[in-house]
């Protein structure tokens, strides 16, 4: 029974039909990969996770507890954190305000009307961002305009403030999209060590293989809504329906 | 002090030391000179900066830090003034019963219209708040007349009951507002050679609501409430996908802001005891707009400058006339001075909302910052001019 | 039954208002992206082009008529209109006559005019920056304009006649078999709305049968896609402003006779044209339409007595209560389209 259970799911969007049965389980403290190629379904099946979608029949279940109908505050509220394909940070704060955010959801939840507690006297809530931004190796920005760093920046302190929640699964969209080489190994890197150091569970939609094959365990390919292998990526690899779905005219050609 | 850090607290302090000098600061001018006409020193005027200061304060909480642009604020303060005429009608001529009222009553309101004007965003929640003022209007113009006394306004009369004061007074007259039997009214006039300076009251306590009010706007920027709305303006998707729900934020923040618009409309009321439906129109909601957009939306000071920028420019532009223009340009010649006085009567008299309309495009399309914007600008300009040889150092210093 | 036909017919001429400006507003919106809260005032000039035009027909000159005295005894002192001096009684009274109607042909180079000035001048500087930031400097813009036309006409509304030929009623009822005197109608209003629908059909028309029309509307649908496509999108906007400016200052210029022009009434239009946006669905042409007229015929039906004493003030409110009403239930209007202003 994984962290993540994901059973019939089925949606479509007027006439077509985006997921169609699909089945994922997600091991706790795992890294599992969602590959596919373009209009696979990928980021409906991820909208459906988030409650951004609600899907047409079937279930997901996030730790035993359903997360159907829930907004996605109430879902993120559950343990689940999202990590957004263009980087979604607050661009109007500071890099250190950034990362308060998510320390005072985790501390105060959904709402908290503390209208006069004065962010300065919130010892806690300093420490933890601070520690969080050092984690990050980011502490010399913290005084930065989040909008003004560069794409590689944004996307750290993003999983930066994904991570400050201690969500126990993180959603990664394609997180090195648009990066250039070094931005991508860096991600990588970091992605690693996260795994390493902390007890989390990571989901990762991934176009990049030299991403998906250095970092997952497991392997689930989509083609056309549907899964169509799931397996460990030295199988993956070689297997000749992903071949054939995936990287169909590259298979061709040879 | 008072749980602020220095900075605030100077800004605090520099306030209310401009508030308290305010009869001497704003009439430079001896009371027979020609500049006398803009002297700004007169109770009611004075009167007119501090309460739409407070206005503009609350609207900013709204719009500067949600960013949600309101075109419909005004209702809350033709609310919050005709509640505290009924009380003056009703209970008692002491004015914080009626401010208390106006508060509540006009939170109320805001709770109503805001729960139903947030759940869309963008240019919808500024339609929906233009439309639910301008209902407001409406009624309080046609079916609520036995409320709000239809176009006459509703006014004091003789046969008010007043549980607990007098219906009138001795010599017949209407009670006047008082706090605790100081009336706001009361003016003393001190006499300094030349000049003429007057201390009322009425102006005193709305200073006083005034810091108070400023004081709670600096907690709320400053705290964890704040940065949540900030956070809003920013970014509402990541703000949904880090766990908080932006709804009660931006409700909390609409009704606040609503309670500060009723606290100057019962302001209003307490140093003039009418209330008119005029005061809930689209055009005066658009003014409080104007004014926090030009001193700086989303600052703290910013609201209170535009707010008195504005109150100031109106009284004196209003007042000059064409005969007052011929006498300034008279050291032209003729022609060039008719010219002249034509070309500036446009702006000034009853033109002043010409300028005010004009001025109002200039600072959005030109200074998006506002007064505040300005002023750092200008200060940065004499910053880099003196500090340029040594300090090379260009890394970005976020604005407070 | 003939109280209701009635009311119909009373709410068409300002739903053909409310309909040609939410129109021009949805036409800026929906291929600029910019939110014009000055639309309104264009409406204001296009009236006040009918004012401008009367009045300049009207110019007379003095002349005395020795013949004759007033009550004073002094000699008649005469005003002839210079047009009546130059083409002679007979063209010269029926020019001024028909001083509104002319107008149009007046109006539609001014209007277009300022469109090409606003959108070049102003709104171009602000596609990219925020509704609010539109809003705000659109609002101001029509401050302007509208100080401008009270700095020039006074306050007061001034009265614009509609030619003699239209000044009387037609009795629709009898038209249609009631009693006579039951469903009056002006002529002039019957004229405004068969105008309206003429404007609106041929907007609809260049935009459907035209290679321009059809750039317009597919950048209405998606602009970035047609920008890759090398078309210069950019400057069929611009004329697309004109167009809509001219849509308003028409709306305007035969609305003149109904009511007498004031400089504020360009702001009461725009508040309660945006509602019928709003309720259209934003960026939907047919929305706008249809929402203009269904709002002016509504508001007509809430001002019947029967439906006041059971509804007291309804008629004061009844356009913002059906505004908010479809905007919690149905976010995009009647007819908008998904994706359209949906931050």
């Amino acid at each position: 029974m994984g962290i993540l259970e994901v059973k019939n799911v089925n949606k479509s969007f007027g006439g077509l039909k985006a997921l169609s049965n699909v089945n994922l389980s997600v091991a706790e403290n795992s890294v599992h990969a969602i590959i596919g190629p373009n209009g696979a379904g990928k980021s409906t099946l991820l909208n459906c996770l988030v409650g951004k979608l609600i899907p047409d029949t079937g279930s997901v279940m996030f730790d035993g507890q359903s997360v159907l109908g829930r907004t996605p505050y109430e879902i993120n509220q559950m343990g689940i954190s999202r990590v957004f394909q263009t980087p979604e940070i607050f661009g109007d704060l500071t890099v250190m305000e950034n990362m308060m955010i998510p320390c005072f959801a985790k501390r105060d939840g959904a709402f908290e009307m503390n209208a006069l507690a004065g962010v300065a006297r919130q010892r806690d809530i300093l420490e933890r961002a601070e520690q969080m931004l050092v984690d990050m190796r980011m502490a010399d920005k913290r005084n930065m305009h989040a909008a003004s760093m560069s794409r590689g920046d944004k996307r750290r302190l993003e999983i930066g403030m994904c991570l400050a929640q201690e969500p126990r699964l993180l959603l990664l969209d394609e997180p090195t999209a648009g990066m250039a080489r070094a931005d991508t190994n860096n991600t990588i890197d970091l992605l690693k060590q996260i795994k390493d150091e902390r007890d989390i569970t990571i989901a990762i939609i991934e176009h990049d293989m030299h991403v998906v094959f250095s970092l997952a365990e497991r392997i689930t390919v989509l083609a056309q809504g549907t899964p169509l292998v799931e397996d460990i990526p030295a199988n993956i690899k070689g297997h000749p329906k992903v071949r054939e779905a995936y990287l169909g005219e590259t298979a061709a050609a040879a | 002090m008072l749980g602020l850090n220095k900075k605030d607290s100077t800004l605090l302090l520099i306030v209310a030391a401009m508030v308290l000098l305010a009869p001497f600061i704003l009439n430079p001018f001896p009371a027979d000179s020609a500049m006398a006409q803009f002297n700004a020193g007169y109770p009611d005027l004075m009167q007119r900066f501090v309460i739409f200061g407070i206005f503009a304060i609350g609207f900013n909480i709204l719009f500067g830090l949600t960013g949600y642009l309101s075109f419909g604020h005004a209702a809350f303060l033709g609310v919050g003034s005709y509640s505290a005429v009924w009380m003056f009608k009703l209970l008692s001529m002491n004015v914080i019963p009626a401010i208390l009222l106006a508060v509540l009553v006009s939170g109320v309101f805001a709770l109503v219209i805001g729960f139903v004007s947030l759940r869309r965003t963008g240019i919808y929640f500024s339609i929906l708040t233009l439309a639910f003022a301008q209902m407001s209007f409406n009624l309080a113009y046609s079916v609520l007349t036995p409320i709000t006394n239809g176009e006459t306004g509703l006014q004091l009369t003789l046969d008010d009951p007043r549980i607990l004061g007098v219906s009138a007074t001795a010599d017949g007259g209407i009670p006047v507002t008082s706090l605790f039997g100081m009336e706001m009214r009361s003016t003393f006039t001190l006499d300094a050679g030349a000049w003429l300076f007057q201390f009322n009251t009425g102006y005193y306590f709305c200073g006083a609501v005034l810091l108070l009010a400023f004081y709670l706007a600096i907690r709320i920027f400053r705290s964890p409430f704040g940065l949540m709305l900030r956070a809003i303006k920013s970014n509402r998707t990541r703000m949904n996908y880090t766990g908080l729900n932006t709804k009660p934020y931006a409700l909390a923040a609409f009704v606040i802001s609503g309670m500060y618009a009723g606290l100057a409309g019962g302001l209003m009321a307490s140093m003039d005891p009418l209330a008119g439906a005029e005061r809930m129109q689209w055009t005066a909601s658009g003014e409080v707009v104007l004014m926090t957009i030009l001193g700086g939306a989303g600052t703290l000071i910013g609201p209170v400058l535009g707010a008195g920028f504005i109150k100031y420019f109106e009284n004196i532009f209003s007042k000059i006339n064409e005969g007052v223009l011929h006498q300034w340009f008279s050291f032209l010649p003729d022609g060039v001075e008719n010219g002249a006085v034509w070309v500036v009567e446009h702006f000034v008299g009853p033109g002043w909302h010409l300028t005010l309309g004009l001025l109002f495009m200039l600072v959005v399309t030109f200074l998006p910052g506002g007064l505040v914007e300005g002023g750092q600008r200008i200060a940065k300009l004499f910053r880099r001019k003196s500090t340029e040889p040594q300090d090379g150092a260009t890394q970005s210093h976020p604005a407070e | 039954m003939d109280a209701i036909i009635l009311q119909i017919l009373n709410g068409l001429d300002k739903g053909s208002a409310y309909a040609l400006i939410a129109l021009g507003l949805t036409l800026i919106f929906g291929t600029l992206g910019v939110v014009n809260f000055a639309h309104g005032a264009l409406f204001m000039i296009g009236a006040f082009c009918a004012v401008t035009l009367n009045k300049l027909f009207s110019l007379s000159f003095e002349t005395v008529d020795p013949t004759r005295t007033d009550f004073l005894g002094n000699p008649l002192k005469v005003k002839t209109p210079y047009l009546v001096d130059w083409f002679g009684p007979e063209v010269g009274a029926s020019l001024i006559d028909w001083a509104v109607p002319l107008s149009i042909l007046f109006s539609i180079p001014i209007m277009i005019g300022i469109g090409f000035a606003m959108e070049r001048g102003l709104i171009k500087h602000f596609y990219k920056r925020p509704h609010a930031d539109q809003i705000l400097v659109t609002f101001g813009l029509a401050i302007v304009m509208q100080e401008l036309i009270k700095h020039y006409y006074g306050a007061n509304p001034i009265q614009t006649p509609a030619p003699d030929a239209f000044r009387g009623s037609l009795d629709f009822g009898v038209l249609l078999g009631f009693d006579p005197n039951v469903i009056i109608y002006p002529y002039w209003r019957l004229v405004y709305f068969a105008f309206a629908a003429l404007i609106i059909g041929g907007v609809f028309a260049f935009l459907q049968f035209t290679t321009f029309g059809m750039v317009v509307r597919a950048g209405m649908a998606d602009r970035e896609t047609v920008g890759l496509l090398g078309i210069n999108i950019d400057k069929r906007f611009t004329i697309m402003f004109g167009l809509a400016a001219a849509v308003a200052g028409l709306a305007g210029v035969m609305y003149a006779p109904i009511n007498s022009p004031n400089y504020h009434m360009g702001m009461d239009f725009l508040v309660l044209s945006f509602v019928v946006v709003v309720v259209g669905g934003m960026g939907s042409l047919p929305g706008a339409v249809a929402a203009g007229f269904l709002l002016g015929v509504l508001e007509s039906f809430a001002s019947m007595n029967q439906i006041k004493s059971i509804l007291p003030g309804i008629d004061q409110i009844i356009i913002y209560v059906v505004a908010i009403v479809i905007l919690l239930t149905r976010p995009r209007g009647l007819m908008g389209r998904k994706g359209v202003m949906e931050d």
